[in-house]
């Protein structure tokens, strides 16, 4: 399997195949991330963009890293990706208003003179006869072999000094994220001992009227027939979209009127 | 099919990914491009190893994912800081200090 899969220089037509379907797949998946209105379909673009280069990692030799990839990037940087979207709001779609003149024309300009650039480059450039990693492979007797050959002897300073950037970013974003508590927390025995010090110890009155409604913004009825203020949670009250049923509103306007007249 | 294909197709998906980051206004989108853009750079890393016959290219481009990982945590995490002093996610809106 991995002699198979160690891509030896001229390709096979399977790998032709599979680059001529896969490259098309990979360069529209990241034109819709610019494309999406919304984040989170930028977001599912993205995971597209990023199996399918797993797949051409895998399909160079790279099964080590293709694997890491899928592992790594689709599975715990698009998380993250999700999981920000989601505490930012999904809704917020991304406005397209340009704040600068003629940006996005002169970034799309900017892109393709790069483009150009860079297509250039490697066009011109003389690449030596591809002889594929299989040797490499070989001599470490295998290709993870290989890998952790060379992460632990030529590249362990490399490696070190990763693994201090990861410990700084996991303790960079704690510190960023971290929020200081303006009120001191009140424990549980203290907010007991204050409810039984209350006017009313027992729990409040559950919402609704069931005969006409069953909602938490309507309040219930005291056997006088008037609604119970304790019974609404006190952010409805606050917001002002308490429901009161019908026969209450009728009570209130006739209570107005009494007072102008 | 020559392997240098590959090296066109990383270039491709670069340029589009900085295409994004100079167009796009969600920050969020703005740092997928950024993740887009790293991952066009691991194309060319392992199609290099591959050219060249040996695996170093692979080592670099898994180096680059790690950074890459460590780089999305702190940039996610400023982007919610300034999400909650600010209520936007907008590249535009932190602008407080221009005149």
């Amino acid at each position: 399997m991995i002699e198979l899969l160690a891509a030896t220089s001229p390709t096979s037509t399977g790998e032709a195949v599979a680059f001529w379907f896969l490259a098309p797949t990979a360069v529209v998946a990241a034109v819709m991330i610019l494309l999406s209105r919304k984040a989170v379909h930028s977001a599912l673009w993205m995971a597209t963009t990023m199996i399918v280069l797993a797949v051409l990692f895998i399909m160079q030799g790279g099964i080590f890293l293709g694997v890491v990839q899928v592992v790594v990037y689709t599975g715990a940087v698009m998380m993250l990706f999700l999981f920000v979207l989601m505490l930012v709001g999904v809704d917020a779609s991304d406005s397209f208003v340009e704040t600068l003149r003629a940006q996005r024309v002169a970034g799309i300009l900017l892109g393709a003179g790069f483009g150009v650039l860079l297509i250039a480059a490697v066009s011109r450039a003389t690449f030596p006869e591809a002889t594929g990693v299989g040797a490499a492979n070989d001599a470490a007797g295998g290709h993870v072999e290989a890998i952790a050959e060379a992460i632990f002897t030529r590249y362990v300073f490399t490696f070190e000094v990763v693994s201090i950037v990861l410990i700084t970013a996991a303790v960079g974003a704690m510190a960023l994220t971290h929020r200081e508590r303006l009120t001191p927390r009140r424990p549980q025995p203290e907010l007991s001992v204050d409810r039984i010090r209350s006017a009313h110890p027992t729990p409040h009155p559950s919402p609704g009227v069931y005969a006409q409604h069953n909602a938490v913004d309507t309040p219930a009825l005291l056997p006088d027939g008037t609604a119970s203020e304790a019974s609404v949670p006190d952010e409805l009250r606050r917001q002002g979209t308490v429901r009161y049923t019908e026969l209450e509103d009728a009570r209130k306007q006739e209570d107005e009127d009494g007072e102008q007249g | 099919m020559n392997p240098e294909n590959y090296l066109y197709l990383a270039s491709i998906l670069f340029v589009i990914g900085a295409v994004g980051v100079l167009v796009r206004r969600n920050a969020i989108v703005v740092f997928m491009c950024i993740e887009l853009m790293l991952n066009a750079s691991n194309l060319a890393f392992v199609a290099f190893a591959r050219l060249n016959g040996n695996i170093d290219g692979q080592v670099v481009a898994f180096f680059v994912m790690v950074v890459a990982a460590a780089e999305v945590v702190i940039g996610l995490a400023v982007i919610v800081t300034i999400f909650r002093t600010r209520r936007s996610a907008s590249v535009d809106d932190p602008n407080l200090l221009k005149l």
